[in-house]
Formats: C-alpha cells, sequence, structure tokens
C-alpha cells in the first residue's frame, strides 16, 4: 500500500456520500452469512469464529473521473494469539481479522482489496489518535475492554467466547461508524488502519499526536476555572452525566432481572426430569406426564437463546453509555479552549494596564518594579522607553493571538454543534430502534412461552 | 422386613435432608428411576438443598398434615361451594357443607390462641339443625383427627397442616401463616365430609356441632364403641407385624407409595422453589421500569418510547404478580397435601396385614396350646373358643384389607384428578400470563409505528 506521509490533515481523495441507513440497518441487514471456514472451532490456541459480513457502503469519487465503488469494511474474525509484550513478558491476546472489500458497481463481484489483523490495543490507539485530532467531533467509542453489567456469573472473562463474538461486533461497528461519519471518514489514519498492516503504529506515532494530547491535569483546571462557558456545552456535559448514570443503571438492573429470569425457567427443567420419572409409575397419567415434562424440558430450554438476544440489546446501550464520555470530552476541550481565551485575554488586558501606568507615570497597581524603584530610585526614561516598547510588541502579539484563539474557539463551538447536532439525531434513531427492537424480543418471548405452556396444559389435561 | 424398615423410616426422612442428596428421601435401595434423579438436578440449576428449612421441619407428630382449599378460590360461604364442588366417585349430592373462616386471636393468662369459625350446613336428618356455627381451635382439629384415627385404623385420613414451623416460630400468628392453615383446615374438614365412610363419624359431627362446653366434655370420655373395634383390630395389627408375607397387592401399593412420595417431595419443592425465583423477578422488574421514567426527563425526543415501554414493564409486572399468587393458591398447597398425605400413607400401609399371616398366627397358638398337656377345663373351653375368636378376627382383618383396599382407590383416584387440576391450573395461569405481556407489548408496538407513520420520516424499513 502506498506509503502515507505522516500528515494526518490531509484528506483522502474519497469522500463519502451518506451512509446507507444507519450502520446498524447494515448490520441487521447481512447478519448470518457465513464465510468459509466459519463456525468451526478448532481445540487448543487458535480459535475461529463465525463471520458475520456487516455491509456498509460508502462511495468513492475522483475529482476527475467519476466511478461508484463500494467498499465494505468487516471485522470477520477473531482469533487468539501469543506473543511477547514489550516487557518481553509471554502473553495471550486476541487478534482481529479486518477485511476491506471493493464491489464493482456494475456486476456486484466483491473483490478482497485488504485484509490485515489488528488487535485490541491498536484500536485504542487509532482512538486516541482521533480525539487528539478531531476534538470537536464526538468520536465514537470502543467495546467495553472488560466485561461489565454481566447477569451470568461465567460470562466475566474476557477470553470467553461470546465476549470475544460480542466484541468483535463491537469493534466493526466502531470502524463502520467511523466510516460513516462525514468528516472522520477521510481521515487518512484511519485508511491506512485498514490498508496498512505493519507499520501503522510508527506512523500513528509519528503523527506526534501525543504532544498534542492536552493534558488531563490542565483540563481539569479548566473546568473549575472557567468563567464563561458556552451554556449549551455546560447543558450538554449535565446530559451526557445524566444519560451515563441512568445507562449504568439500567445495564445493571437489567442484568439483575435477566439473572432472575433465567433462575424462573431453568427450575421449570426440573419439573421435566421428575415428570418423566413418575411417568414410570403411574399408569392411567403416565404418557401425560411424560409429554408434559418434555413441555416444561423445553420451556427451560429456551430462555437461553431469549437473553442471548437481550445480550445484543444491552450492548447497543452500552454504546450510548460510552458515548457519553465522548460527548464529556468535546465538552472539556471547549472549556479548555475558552479558559485559554480568558487567560489570553487576561494577560493581554493586564499588559495593557502596565503600559498605560509607564506612559502616565501613575502606578495604581503594585508591581515590583514599582517597589524596587521606590526602594532603589526612578529608572532612566531610556529604560521606561524599552520596556514600554516591549509591552507595546508584547500587547499587539497578545492582540493577535486574542482574536486568533477567539476565531478558533468560535469555528470550534460552530463544528462542535454541527457534530452534536448530528449526533443527536443519531442517538434518537438508535435508541428508539433498540426500544422497539426489545420490544420485539419480549413478544417473541411472550409467544414462546404461549405455545409451551399450551402444550403443557394439554398433556396436563389429558393425564 | 425391607418393606417394614422402609415404611418405618418413613416419617422422618419422608422429606429430603438439608445438605444431603435430596432427590432420593427414605433409605432403603433406590428404585430404578431414582437412582437417576440425583444427577439429573444439574448443581448450577437448582440447589433443593439451600435453605428450604421451612420446608424440612415438620412436628414430631407425623399424623399433622398439611390441608388445603378444596378449590383454587376459596370459597366465602357453603352455599356459594355448591357451584365449586368437584364431584367424585359419588354422583349423589352433597348434603353436608362446611366452611372455615374467621379466624380470631384468644389472649388468655395462660396462653395465645386462635380460633376458626366453622359453619355447616346440612339437611341431613341425623343432625338436629341445617345450619350451625361453632369455634375450634386447633387443638380441636387434632382431637377429631386422632378420634379419626383410632376408629378407622385403615382409611387414609386427610392430613392436617403442620402444628408449627420451626424456622417461623416466632411468627406463629403472621397473617399468611394463619391464612395458610385456615384454608387447609378448610381442605381437611371438606375431605371428611366427602369421604362416604368418614362423613358418618360421630365425633366428626359432634366437632361440627357441638358448642365448646359440650366439645370439651365429650373430650374426656373414653373411646367409642367403633373406637374400641377399632382399637382391637389395631392390637392385631400390630401383633402382626414383622410378617414375611404380604399379598402381592399391599406391596404394589407400598412401592408406589415410596416412589410416590419422592417425586410428590421433588414437586414440592420445585413448586417453592418457583415460587421464589419468581418473587425475586417480581422484586427486580419492580424496579426496572422507572428507571426509563428517570431517562425520559432528560431525553426530550425519547421521552414517550420510553414512558411507554415503562408502563408496559409496570404491566407486566403486575402479571406475574398474579402469576404468583395463582401458583400459591392453586398449585402449592396441593402439592403439599400430597407431601404430607404420603407420609401418611406409608405408616398406615405397614399396618396392613394379611389373611396367611392371621392364618399363620393360628396356626401357632394353636401348637402352643396342643403341646401344654394339662389342658384344665377352663383352658379346654379356651382352645375351643380361641379359634372362634381368630375366626372372627380373620374377618374382621378381612373386612379391614377391603376397606384400606378401596379407600385406597378412592385416594388414588383423588390425587390423579388433583394434581391433574393443580397443574392444569398452573398451565392456564402461565398462559394467561404471557398473553397479557405480549398483548402489552404488541400495543406498544403498534402505537410507535404509527406514531412513524404520522411522523412520516424516514425511518429503517
Amino acid at each position: 500500500m502506498e506509503q502515507a506521509p505522516p500528515d494526518p490533515e490531509r484528506q483522502l481523495q474519497p469522500a463519502p456520500l451518506e451512509p446507507l441507513g444507519s450502520p446498524d440497518a447494515g448490520l441487521g441487514a447481512a447478519v448470518g452469512k457465513e464465510a468459509e471456514g466459519a463456525g468451526e472451532e478448532s481445540s487448543g490456541v487458535d480459535t475461529v469464529f463465525v463471520v458475520v459480513v456487516v455491509l456498509f457502503t460508502f462511495v468513492q469519487m475522483t475529482h476527475n473521473n467519476f466511478w461508484l465503488k463500494k467498499i465494505e469494511i468487516s471485522v470477520s474474525e477473531a482469533e487468539k494469539r501469543t506473543g511477547r509484550n514489550a516487557m518481553n513478558m509471554q502473553e495471550t491476546y486476541t487478534a482481529y481479522l479486518i477485511e476491506t472489500r471493493s464491489v464493482e458497481h456494475t456486476d456486484g463481484q466483491s473483490v478482497l482489496t485488504d485484509s490485515l489483523w489488528r488487535r485490541y490495543s491498536e484500536f485504542e490507539l487509532l482512538r486516541s489518535y482521533l480525539l487528539v485530532y478531531y476534538p470537536h467531533i464526538v468520536v465514537p467509542p470502543l467495546p467495553e475492554k472488560r466485561a461489565e453489567f454481566v447477569w451470568h456469573k461465567l460470562s466475566a472473562d474476557n477470553m470467553d467466547p461470546d465476549f470475544v463474538e460480542r466484541r468483535r461486533i463491537g469493534l466493526e461497528n466502531f470502524l463502520l461508524r467511523i466510516a460513516s461519519h462525514p468528516i472522520l471518514c477521510r481521515d487518512k489514519i484511519f485508511y491506512l488502519f485498514l490498508t496498512q498492516e505493519g507499520n501503522w503504529k510508527e506512523t500513528v506515532n509519528e503523527t506526534g499526536f501525543q504532544l498534542k494530547a492536552d493534558s488531563r491535569l490542565k483540563a481539569l483546571n479548566a473546568t473549575f476555572r472557567v468563567k464563561n462557558p458556552d451554556k449549551r456545552f455546560t447543558d450538554l456535559k449535565h446530559y451526557s452525566d445524566e444519560l451515563q448514570s441512568v445507562i449504568s443503571h439500567l445495564l445493571r438492573v437489567r442484568a439483575r432481572v435477566a439473572d432472575r429470569l433465567y433462575g424462573v425457567y431453568k427450575v421449570h427443567g426440573n419439573y421435566g426430569r421428575v415428570f418423566s420419572e413418575w411417568s414410570a409409575i403411574e399408569k392411567e397419567m403416565g404418557d401425560g406426564l411424560q409429554s408434559a415434562g418434555h413441555h416444561m424440558d423445553v420451556y427451560a430450554s429456551s430462555i437461553d437463546d431469549i437473553l442471548e438476544d437481550e445480550e445484543h440489546y444491552a450492548d447497543q446501550l452500552k454504546e450510548y453509555l460510552f458515548y457519553a464520555e465522548a460527548l464529556r470530552a468535546v465538552c472539556r476541550k471547549h472549556e479548555l479552549m475558552q479558559y485559554d481565551l480568558e487567560m489570553a485575554a487576561q494577560d493581554l488586558a493586564s499588559k495593557k494596564q502596565q503600559c498605560e501606568e509607564l506612559v502616565t507615570g501613575t502606578v495604581r497597581t503594585f508591581s515590583l518594579k514599582g517597589m524596587t524603584t521606590k526602594l532603589f530610585g526612578q529608572e532612566t526614561p531610556e529604560q521606561r522607553e524599552a520596556r514600554i516598547k516591549v509591552l507595546e510588541e508584547q500587547i499587539n502579539e497578545g492582540e493577535q493571538q486574542l482574536k486568533s484563539k477567539n476565531l478558533e474557539g468560535r469555528e470550534f463551538v460552530k463544528n462542535a454543534w454541527a457534530d452534536i447536532e448530528r449526533f443527536k439525531e443519531q442517538k434518537n434513531r438508535d435508541l428508539k430502534e433498540a426500544l422497539i427492537s426489545y420490544a420485539v424480543m419480549q413478544i417473541s418471548m411472550c409467544k414462546k412461552g404461549i405455545q409451551v405452556w399450551t402444550n403443557a396444559k394439554e398433556c396436563f389435561s389429558k393425564m | 422386613m425391607e418393606g417394614e424398615r422402609r415404611a418405618s423410616q418413613a416419617p422422618s426422612s419422608g422429606l429430603p435432608a438439608g445438605g444431603a442428596n435430596g432427590e432420593s428421601p427414605g433409605g432403603g435401595a433406590p428404585f430404578p428411576g431414582s437412582s437417576g434423579s440425583s444427577a439429573l438436578l444439574q448443581a448450577e440449576v437448582l440447589d433443593l438443598d439451600e435453605d428450604e428449612d421451612d420446608l424440612e421441619v415438620f412436628s414430631k407428630d407425623a399424623s399433622l398434615m398439611d390441608m388445603n382449599s378444596f378449590s383454587p378460590m376459596m370459597p366465602t360461604s357453603p352455599l356459594s361451594m355448591i357451584n365449586q364442588i368437584k364431584f367424585e366417585d359419588e354422583p349423589d349430592l352433597k348434603d353436608l357443607f362446611i366452611t372455615v373462616d374467621e379466624p380470631e386471636s384468644h389472649v388468655t393468662t395462660i396462653e395465645t390462641f386462635i380460633t376458626y369459625r366453622i359453619i355447616t350446613k346440612t339437611s341431613r336428618g341425623e343432625f338436629d339443625s341445617s345450619e350451625f356455627e361453632v369455634r375450634r381451635r386447633y387443638q380441636d382439629f387434632l382431637w377429631l383427627k386422632g378420634k379419626l384415627e383410632e376408629a378407622h385404623p385403615t382409611l387414609i385420613i386427610p392430613p392436617l397442616p403442620e402444628k408449627f414451623i420451626v424456622k417461623g416460630m416466632v411468627e406463629r400468628f403472621n397473617d399468611d401463616f394463619i391464612e395458610t392453615r385456615r384454608k387447609a383446615l378448610h381442605k381437611f374438614l371438606n375431605r371428611i365430609a366427602d369421604h362416604p365412610t368418614l362423613t358418618f363419624n360421630e365425633d366428626f359431627k359432634i366437632f361440627l356441632t357441638a358448642q365448646a362446653w359440650e366439645l370439651s366434655s365429650h373430650k374426656k370420655q373414653g373411646p367409642g364403641l367403633l373406637s374400641r373395634m377399632g382399637q382391637t383390630v389395631r392390637a392385631v395389627a400390630s401383633s402382626m407385624r414383622g410378617v414375611k408375607n404380604r399379598p402381592e397387592e399391599f406391596m404394589e401399593m407400598n412401592n408406589f407409595i415410596e416412589l410416590f412420595s419422592q417425586k410428590i417431595n421433588l414437586i414440592d419443592k420445585i413448586s417453592q422453589r418457583i415460587y421464589k425465583e419468581e418473587r425475586e423477578y417480581f422484586d427486580e422488574m419492580k424496579e426496572y421500569g422507572p428507571i426509563h421514567i428517570l431517562w425520559s426527563a432528560s431525553e426530550e425526543d425519547l421521552v414517550d418510547t420510553l414512558k411507554d415501554v415503562a408502563s408496559c414493564i409496570d404491566r407486566c409486572c403486575k402479571a406475574t404478580e398474579k402469576r404468583m399468587s395463582g401458583l400459591s393458591e392453586a398449585l402449592l398447597p396441593v402439592v403439599h397435601e400430597y407431601v404430607l398425605y404420603s407420609e401418611m400413607l406409608m405408616p398406615i400401609l405397614s399396618v396392613c396385614f394379611n389373611v396367611k399371616g392371621v392364618m399363620k398366627r393360628r396356626d401357632q397358638i394353636q401348637a402352643e396350646l396342643d403341646s401344654k398337656v394339662e389342658v384344665l377345663t377352663y383352658k379346654k373351653a379356651d382352645t375351643d373358643l380361641l379359634p372362634e375368636e381368630i375366626g372372627k378376627l380373620e374377618d374382621k382383618v378381612e373386612c379391614a384389607n377391603n376397606a384400606l383396599k378401596a379407600d385406597w382407590e378412592r385416594w388414588k383416584q383423588n390425587m390423579q384428578n388433583d394434581i391433574k387440576l393443580a397443574f392444569t391450573d398452573m398451565a392456564e395461569e402461565n398462559i394467561h400470563y404471557y398473553e397479557q405481556c405480549l398483548a402489552t407489548w404488541e400495543s406498544f408496538l403498534t402505537s410507535q409505528t404509527n406514531l412513524h407513520l404520522e411522523e412520516a420520516s424516514e425511518d429503517k424499513p
């Protein structure tokens, strides 16, 4: 692949059009398609998972030629690997296969253009980079690193196949979200992430983004000291706090409800066994008992699929839980910039005042120079002139800076707010869809329940 | 011998011991089917032994059994029962209607106790009146049961509710306990009333009709004629204990009772556990709905959707509550009653005896007498009398056997009907529950899609 110059600001030639539906719609469209080699679980270290190809399309155009080329991105496999880490200690990690396909418009055939393996830490690196270079964008979150809000005591393990599978889907979703974002999708580093296996890490690091990152301490300081933040951002911060708290709470309770529901269903399975044993000694009731028992078993085992579906719903909510943090990051950046601006303005004002004092000869404010002057005598007019000159220069510079900071600030607010609006609409769409899908799940669960118990009732009444 | 031993062990080990392998109560050789049961209950799914204490401790008196409502819905008056009676093998109309209600607390210097009001309505001639109202306490019920057992040692007497539950000793008079007991006592009396033989028992009649002082003085009297007869039969029966050759049918009964006892105990535990799980599910669900309301406060565009979801969840919550109460009304009491029945039946069957055994005994007595050379006239008269007496005893024994057999058949029939009904009810409750939830969510879905159509926004297909 072409070696990209380490300039992340440079935009890629391809420009996106509106994605076809939301990424989630894409997810829904293609679930279930299996690639070769899928589904087999080999023993040993390697575990290969079912491929779920998710389709996302964006249109590629060059400024001269106009040819339509669809790109599909999928995280199709996950594999356990062992290797040595930075401290030369052996470690086990999971690697994910990212495949990019281009689809010829005319015949619809897809050709694999790129495929490479990435591990979770590389995704994290990508995201950190995006956060630094696009501070006004609500950057899509990664799926959780560790399983939280688990209802099933067994699945808190990172190497658990179900967790890895859900993470695979989450990583794919992450990439799709970026690819469907009007601005982020043009980023070179993102493009390289998909296409350049070796050296990508170095390339990212060469951008020096870590240096550009704002220190956490600075940000915290700004949060406390900023005097005139934009009210909209303050409100947004409150909103994101509320969102995070309410979704966490919801996920926690949901996990407990799921646990209890599991208990109710599974205990019924015991009826199955006892009934079939009992039927052995009953002459008249025997058949009825036996078949009723079978239905109880069916009932008990139906909960596994039901709860698995619910896990996907929980994941959809989790994404927005993590999005709350991304929102807060944008607010923080605004606060920093605002604080910076306020400090610069303050500094300028004080310099102007100093200058004025020197020029008019009045000392209104305490200054060290004033003190020393009093103690050691007045300075010479030449010295004073020199100082005034320096100050005037600084004032000029300061005014320029203030102007550009103001401009920057306004640009930031404008762009950020545009993205926030975009985000809000996406969120409303997605959450509504998630809630509706939850209802659909409940309906399916009820229908299954009705069927099983109707069958059981028939058996009982025939006893 | 084996059957004997098992039977005598039954009262104490009728329920699975906590901690130990809970699936095979009663020692002795495992039956075909029962050895599988321990492996079948997975540890992760059901830990039957954890804190089921209240089920395991019963009073030492094995004759105290739990009695439960005749029908799932508690009739409030004898008249309303006419519409809810389950007719058994007797197609005749019931002429004796009994209700137990209005528990009242009485405090004396010595003790505090509860009495229950018992209303009897009857058209029978032998009753002085057509309606009676008396108050009885648990002790009185115990007395009645004792008398019935004395008088009819070979009949299956219905069980009484437990005397106390050790775990809940302090809450002896808590509302739930009293209500459960009241229902059980109601069931107890009605079962007696429906029994072709027991219903005409004199003590039963006195229990239903006598005033408090009359009852106490009656209690003090010695055993009546019937019970004296019963005593003799019983005495003979106990001397027959240890008889080796039992007729086939009684062996069969024994086997059945053992297996049945195992199974019904398991079912009892499972049902109680289901109730517990449903209750905990309900408790969590109660918290689940309101969170969506909380969330709707910070979302402008999703307010309605979130509020609707919350109300759906709440409605499902209520449906769960109803399902739970259905379980505790219909299934749990019935299953529990049969647990107590099964405990009680073991000893009864051990009392049953066979004609061959009687013959053997008679031969033994005969042989004994023959060996004694000095036969006084008195004794000679005795030896002449003895075979006659034994012959009479043989008849009595045969009658008793037949009575037991008939009662056993009747009991079995009842059991099958009751179990069948209880489980059918449970299935019905579950169907109803899911139907309600389905309707709730479906209407939510319709309202959402209608909104979509109204807004005419480009949502997902």
